[in-house]
C-alpha cells in the first residue's frame, strides 16, 4: 500500500501562537447510547480512558475521546491503530444499536500554542475564549471563519483542533493570518 | 444577532452558528390529506409581528434540530426547547407571557393552538 501523508504534510507557521499541522492521527466516530456500559467499556479497553462529560474531551499521551453530541464520541487514538481498533469496538458493540467508522483520512489536526493562542482562535470562531469560560479539557464544536470545525484545550496554551482534509489549507491560512505578528489585539 | 441556546449540547452561541429551518410546529400531511390540508402543510406559513417558533439546527456544533421561541421585532429569544414535541412547552409559554402581557397561544399560528 502506499505511504499514507497527512493532509499539508506538518505545516508550521509562528507568530503571536505556534500553528502547525500535527500529521497523520487515528479518528474513530461512535454514535450510539452513550449511557451504556458496553460502550464505555469498549472505549476504556481501547484507550484507557473514561467518557467524557458533556463538551469534553479526556486525552492521555495520543489517545483521546471527546464528546460530540448526545450520542456521538469521537475515538482518537494513533493512526496506525485505527482500522484494527475500529474492529475491535465494532465488534464489542455488535449487539448494541451503534455505529462505528474509521474518519482518520477525513480529517486534518492542528495544534494552536503559545501566549496568543486563545486571541488566535478567538477571532475566527464564535465562541467565548476567556481564561473563565473556557478551561483545559473543554472541547466545542463550532466554526472557523466558513467551515466546520472543533477544537479543545489540550493544557493551559495548547489548543488542538481537527477540520475536514479538505479545508485544510484554508484552515492553515486563517490560522496563520490571525497569528501574524502584529495583528495582536490585546484582550484575552 | 440572535443568541441561541441549544437545547441538546447546551452550548450558547450566535445565529451564524446554527442554521434557520422556517415555521415549527407543522402539521405534516400525507396520503389522505385534503387539498386544502396538504396546500398549507407546503405553502402556507405565518408571518407574525412579534412571538413566533422556529425550528434551528445546531448546524456547526452538536447537528441537532431544536425549537425556538423568539420575537420578530426585538429578535428577543424567549427561550429554546426539545423538536420531540408538537406544541410549545408551558414553561416556554409561560416565559413568553411574562415578557409579553397578554400575549396566548391561541393567538399564534392561525388558531392551531386554540
Amino acid at each position: 500500500m502506499s505511504d499514507a501523508i497527512s493532509a499539508l504534510d506538518g505545516a508550521r507557521s509562528e507568530g503571536s501562537a505556534v500553528v502547525e499541522e500535527l500529521g497523520l492521527r487515528g479518528m474513530i466516530t461512535l454514535r450510539g447510547d452513550l449511557s451504556s456500559k458496553t460502550v464505555a467499556a469498549a472505549v476504556k479497553n481501547l484507550t484507557g480512558l473514561n467518557l467524557p462529560q458533556q463538551r469534553m474531551c479526556n486525552s492521555r499521551a495520543a489517545y483521546g475521546v471527546a464528546w460530540m453530541s448526545p450520542d456521538e464520541l469521537l475515538v482518537m487514538i494513533p493512526y496506525g491503530e485505527a482500522e484494527a481498533a475500529t474492529a475491535k469496538i465494532a465488534g464489542a458493540l455488535a449487539k448494541e444499536h451503534a455505529l462505528v467508522v474509521n474518519v482518520s483520512d477525513a480529517r486534518a489536526v492542528f495544534a494552536i500554542r503559545g501566549a496568543g493562542a486563545r486571541e488566535v482562535l478567538a477571532k475566527l470562531a464564535p465562541v467565548d475564549l476567556s481564561k473563565e469560560r473556557f478551561e483545559p479539557g473543554q472541547f466545542r464544536r463550532t466554526r472557523l471563519a466558513q467551515v466546520p470545525a472543533a477544537f479543545w484545550l489540550r493544557d493551559p496554551d495548547r489548543f488542538e483542533l481537527i477540520c475536514f482534509r479538505s479545508v485544510a489549507q484554508y484552515v492553515f491560512d486563517l490560522l496563520k493570518t490571525s497569528a501574524a505578528p502584529g495583528a495582536e489585539v490585546g484582550f484575552l | 444577532m440572535l443568541i441561541l441556546q441549544c437545547p441538546c449540547c447546551g452550548v450558547e452561541a450566535e445565529e451564524t452558528e446554527f442554521a434557520g429551518g422556517g415555521q415549527a410546529h407543522l402539521t405534516r400531511e400525507t396520503v389522505g390529506a385534503s387539498e386544502e390540508n396538504f396546500e398549507a402543510y407546503l405553502f402556507m406559513r405565518e408571518n407574525p409581528k412579534g412571538v413566533h417558533f422556529e425550528r434551528w439546527r445546531h448546524a456547526n456544533g452538536c447537528g441537532k434540530w431544536f425549537h425556538a421561541a423568539r420575537c420578530t421585532v426585538t429578535l428577543e429569544v424567549f427561550g429554546t426547547y426539545s423538536a420531540q414535541t408538537t406544541r410549545p412547552p408551558n414553561e416556554i409559554c409561560d416565559k413568553i407571557t411574562a415578557r409579553r402581557p397578554g400575549w396566548s397561544l391561541k393567538d399564534w399560528g392561525s388558531g392551531k393552538f386554540a
